[in-house]
């Protein structure tokens, strides 16, 4: 564990602790909607992992500038960061849009059935409708189910 | 020197936005601060040279699921519950898998480390070679809509299904609001 090690680990260790917040925000919040939140807050922190992956010191942005008349000259002394963790992570945001929306459409049909988001009394009304299922059939088959 | 300055303050304020997100109650005060974590995420962006990302992040994360959220919060509820039980047990498993993975990280390159596995292995040959291939100056649009075009095709599939199951979920949501308000009319 020198200097060196500490200097270049520290920026995935901050990842991992926002990763961590979001992670703790999904499973302490009752909140259905809180919950969507903190799935979006660790999601955004497994991307900047990623990218800081492909980061290269002194680098810049891969793209190749041109001149006026807009041809290209390529200077072989600039250093380009890693394209590829980009091209993975743009298609991952828009991804993690389209679950968002699915998760928040259910998020609106559990309140339109049960009329809460909060999770722990979703499970108070899910026990109550077991235990009325429970007796029914019970009674049914003639004794205690 | 200066970028890690700017990494540090960055880190700073999304992590204090990230913890402000775990004690707030109001739902309105919680969507509006993760699209403030988004929009400094794009800020990180920038400074980890991912340009293309960043703008994403701010039309996508920051615009559209923020428009998403609110809308969501307009039909179910404003405010979250208060919790009730104790924290102990889902912080003993955050701590548990943090740890985990910081020893994850303990053999991974240095970061911006230019002779790290990930730098040297295809990465060099679509920098050298796209712009003869698809004379695109933008290497991650020459990537993702050509090279890895069918990527971006199934990403358009995911998004498309997705869009398919909201719509199913949602559909005649108003039709049965009313039908619940002449019911109760009676």
């Amino acid at each position: 564990m020198d200097w060196d090690f500490i200097a270049g680990h520290v920026n995935y260790w901050m990842f991992i602790v926002l990763m961590m917040t979001g992670l703790y925000i999904v499973v302490s919040s009752g909140n259905l909607v809180k919950k969507i939140v903190g799935l979006n807050i660790f999601q955004v922190a497994v991307f900047m992992l990623y990218i800081s992956i492909g980061k290269i010191t002194g680098g810049t942005a891969p793209i190749f500038p041109s001149d006026r008349q807009g041809h290209l000259e390529i200077d072989p002394t600039i250093v380009y960061s890693n394209p590829l963790p980009h091209v993975l992570i743009l298609t991952a945001i828009v991804v993690g849009v389209a679950t968002t929306s699915l998760g928040l459409a259910l998020i609106i049909r559990i309140r339109e059935e049960f009329d809460t988001i909060e999770s722990d009394d979703l499970v108070k009304i899910e026990q109550q409708l077991t235990s009325a299922d429970n007796k029914e059939h019970g009674e049914a088959m003639g004794g205690m189910a | 020197m200066t970028e890690t300055i700017i990494n540090f303050i960055l880190f700073a304020m999304l992590i204090s936005t990230a913890f402000a997100i775990v004690r707030m109650t109001s739902l309105f005060a919680v969507i509006m601060l993760a699209s403030v974590f988004s929009l400094l995420t794009a800020l990180l962006f920038v400074t980890l040279d991912a340009v293309d990302v960043a703008f994403t992040e701010a039309a996508v994360g920051a615009g559209i699921s923020t428009v998403l959220m609110l809308g969501t919060m307009a039909l179910t509820a404003r405010h979250a519950k208060p919790q009730t039980q104790s924290n102990a047990i889902p912080f003993l498993v955050v701590c548990v898998t943090g740890a985990a993975l910081i020893y994850g990280t303990m053999d991974m390159p240095n970061f911006g480390d230019p002779n790290a596995p990930a730098q040297v292995h295809v990465a060099p040959e679509y920098l050298e070679r796209s712009i003869e291939e698809i004379d695109v100056p933008n290497v991650v649009t020459a990537i993702l809509a050509s090279y890895r075009g069918y990527d971006t095709l199934g990403e358009t599939a995911v998004v498309f299904a997705a869009g398919i199951g909201v719509l199913l979920l949602l559909s005649g949501l108003a039709r049965r609001r009313k039908e619940d308000e002449e019911e109760g009319d009676i």
